[in-house]
């Protein structure tokens, strides 16, 4: 449908007022909102992280089409039950315990959130049990974990741990990144996944929560 | 007209900016200092600073500078200071524009010598690196310069620097990664030292400690700065601004940015005692907005380097930044182009303290092979800014009739007298073979080069003249240490 184009290719330059008055007028015009969703805001978004993984587009023009998404979010929220948001998944995210690295962890939760996740952000110093407890309460499909740091990389085992001592195994997944760990080290400690950067970590957390 | 023995052309100095930008520079970092402030992360130093007139908003943790406070700190902060080694002997004169390298500190890997792939590196890693270093002419000072993954976590900090006291005789550029690291870390020194005011006279370490941009300080970070005060132990402070997302995109805006957090550093650490020797240093970095990294080798993270040097330069404060390293991944011609550039670029700027040889990959890798071929690049630069001066050049009419005379001048005594001083000869790393000499002697590749010094350097270490009973003590602390975090002894080593 052209209208949802129109918001996809909007989004697609970053222009947050065109996004917000055509996500309106879809709106206005009765389109669906699962739609308005789906095909505007996040097919726009989608081809912005292809474009960027190919390096036709840098980092801050995917902020800006971030904000853009954002923007029509705000505007199609109040057509959803109980203003909840239709999601890809639900993501808990921070860095761990004794760390104070969190702009790699930053990033990836800003591309996350464009990409149609909700993130629940822990920030940074996060203690394993907070982990646990969040994503319970949030009923969280992900675990995502942080460390920049050789000596607070094992704090990531622990909570992988605790998912397993809490019986949360198969229902929560969980992911790692930062300098010193490696897909391979994801293995070792038993995470389900790693991501070397924030567009690779939308991809490896779309293919957690894919539902088989 | 007699111009010998003097130097009497100008020393090679490279300069980004006039008197008039610094002090622009400066002027806007004390306004945002003064009206925007810092957050500090330190219930212990919010007191500190409130006590001195500064106003603190405890919710916020923020702090608003005063000028009386930046000046004074400014102030009672050393023009210089030295830098000594195990025995004692001065090894380090930060001050002017003296030039020293260490390697690149804190890596999260090793390069693997025969594999070239990277893995986590152990003990045994860390003393071959810590030999190298001790024989390494250009390379001043070690660095911690990676992380044991053979030790408990909570003592991986310290035991680099118990390593580095054992195995080589050089000062150590280092850091804590937690609070309580500290003390052991200067309780070991105090072993070398003997006791705490001879540390304080003889400087052995330097810590490395990190403003959060942007203006924060975390509690660990800037508890280090106030710890390593109380002792008198040397400070750099890494500011570390990334231009384009944590910081302005130009340079000039991330030179604000990097000055005021670099100023908030120095008011913690002088406040909390008058004179303690710092280094205005800096890991600054442009952002690398199409791959989400810090390129250490980028020509506009080495200008704000040099540049950050000359504001300190002009406040009077001798100066660090992470400027001689690469980024690439392995010891290829990036490796080497992006290492020789910057360590040419900061040995013209006159920074005192260059961190970086040895490492690779956005300061997260360390390498053997690399380390000794950037001793080469340091040889050369550090022959670079000695610069050009007659040395009984003049008149050079007697040097010429000696020349036609004897057809050459290979064993004239001003060959003699000045072949080695003059003329820069690198190591064995370094090709200078015609082709078939070359081919003759294996045909070697820089990294087979590169691996065959490493293996000679490791073979002909000799070990430290530091006392047996020193030895011994540094290996009891260390050893209990170890113990308080369960592990029953140390991996094994010999001295
Ligand atoms: C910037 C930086 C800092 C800044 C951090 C600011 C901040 N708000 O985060 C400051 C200056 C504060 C800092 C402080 C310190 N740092 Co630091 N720091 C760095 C540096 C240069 C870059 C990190 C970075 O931000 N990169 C850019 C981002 C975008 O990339 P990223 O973090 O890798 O994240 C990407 C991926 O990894 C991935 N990812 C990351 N997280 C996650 C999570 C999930 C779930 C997924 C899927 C993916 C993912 O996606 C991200 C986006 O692309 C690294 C060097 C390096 N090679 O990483 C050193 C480095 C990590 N730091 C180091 C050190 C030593 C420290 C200090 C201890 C120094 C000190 N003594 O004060 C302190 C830490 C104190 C503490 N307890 O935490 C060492 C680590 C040493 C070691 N062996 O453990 C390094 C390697 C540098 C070095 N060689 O010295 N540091």
């Amino acid at each position: 449908m052209d209208l949802l184009r129109r918001i996809s290719e909007a989004l697609q330059t970053g222009s947050i007022e065109k996004v917000a008055t055509l996500t309106k007028q879809a709106i206005e015009e009765k389109v669906v909102p699962r739609d308005i969703l789906d095909k505007g805001l996040i097919a726009g978004m989608s081809v912005i992280g292809d474009r960027y993984k190919k390096h036709e587009i840098f980092l801050p023009e995917v902020l800006l089409a971030a904000k853009a998404m954002y923007a029509g979010m705000d505007i199609l929220k109040p057509m959803f039950l109980k203003d909840e948001m239709p999601t890809l998944g639900r993501v808990v995210i921070g860095t761990v315990q004794g760390d104070i690295h969190d702009i790699g962890k930053n990033l990836v939760g800003i591309m996350l959130r464009g990409a149609g996740f909700r993130v629940i952000d822990l920030g940074k110093d996060v203690p394993p049990e907070r982990f646990i407890e969040v994503a319970k309460k949030e009923n969280a499909e992900v675990i995502g974990m942080s460390a920049l740091l050789t000596t607070t990389m094992p704090a990531m085992k622990k909570v992988i741990e605790l998912v397993k001592k809490e019986g949360l195994n198969g229902k929560v997944k969980t992911i790692i990144g930062g300098a010193p760990v490696s897909a391979e080290y994801a293995q070792h400690i038993g995470a389900d996944a790693y991501a070397y950067d924030s567009i690779n970590a939308v991809d490896c957390i779309r293919g957690l929560v894919q539902k088989p | 007209m007699s111009i010998e023995g003097k130097m009497t052309n100008p020393r090679p100095i490279l300069q980004f900016l006039s008197n008039q930008t610094i002090e622009k520079i400066i002027t806007e970092a004390r306004d945002i200092l003064c009206k925007l402030g810092v957050e500090v992360h330190n219930e212990e130093i919010l007191s500190m600073l409130h006590d001195h007139g500064a106003k603190v908003d405890r919710a916020k943790r923020r702090v608003l500078l005063t000028t009386e406070v930046i000046d004074k700190a400014l102030k009672s902060t050393p023009c210089s200071f030295k830098l000594y080694d195990v025995l004692g002997n001065e090894t380090n004169d930060f001050s002017g524009y003296n030039v020293h390298f260490t390697p690149g500190s804190a890596a999260l890997n090793i390069l693997d010598a025969k594999t070239q792939d990277i893995r986590k590196p152990v003990t045994k890693d860390y003393i071959d690196y810590a030999k190298i270093v001790s024989q390494l002419k250009n390379i001043a000072s070690q660095s911690t310069a990676f992380i044991p993954a053979d030790v408990h976590e909570k003592i991986s900090d310290s035991y680099r620097l118990y390593l580095s006291l054992l195995y080589c005789e050089k000062p150590v550029v280092t850091g804590a990664f937690t609070v309580d690291a500290f003390d052991i870390m200067k309780e070991l020194q105090i072993v070398v030292r003997g006791d705490e005011h001879q540390l304080a006279s003889k400087p052995l370490a330097i810590f490395s400690c990190c403003p959060t941009s942007p203006l924060k300080w975390s509690e660990v970070t800037s508890q280090n700065v106030v710890d390593c005060a109380r002792f008198s132990i040397p400070v750099e402070f890494i500011s570390m601004p990334l231009s384009g997302f944590m910081a302005p995109v130009t340079l000039v805006g991330t030179l604000v940015q990097h000055t005021a957090e670099t100023i908030s550093g120095i008011v913690i650490s002088q406040l909390t005692r008058p004179g303690t020797p710092v280094l205005y240093g800096g890991s600054p970095a442009v952002f690398d907005v199409r791959y989400e990294t810090t390129p250490m080798g980028a020509i506009g993270t080495q200008m704000i380097d040099c540049a950050h040097n000359e504001i300190g330069k002009y406040l009077g404060i001798p100066t660090q930044a992470y400027i001689s390293l690469s980024d690439a991944k392995m010891l290829d011609a990036q490796a080497g182009l992006e290492s020789s550039m910057g360590a040419t670029l900061a040995a013209l700027a006159g920074i005192n303290n260059v961190s970086g040889p040895g490492m690779l990959d956005f300061e997260s890798c360390q390498s053997l092979e690399k380390l000794v071929l950037d001793n080469e690049i340091c040889g050369m630069v550090l022959r670079l800014v000695k610069g050009i001066e007659p040395k009984e050049d003049f008149p050079a009419l007697p040097r010429f009739e000696e020349l036609l005379k004897e057809q050459h001048l290979l064993i004239s005594e001003h060959t003699q007298k000045y072949l080695k001083a003059e003329l820069y000869f690198p190591g064995r790393v370094i090709d200078r073979a015609n082709r078939a000499r070359w081919q003759e002697e294996g045909g070697l590749t820089l990294l087979r080069r590169a691996q065959q010094e490493v293996e000679s350097l490791v073979e002909n270490y000799k070990p430290t003249r530091l006392s047996d009973t020193a030895k011994v003590e540094l290996t009891r602390l260390m050893s209990r240490e170890a113990r308080r975090c369960g592990m029953p002894s140390l991996p094994e080593t010999t001295v």
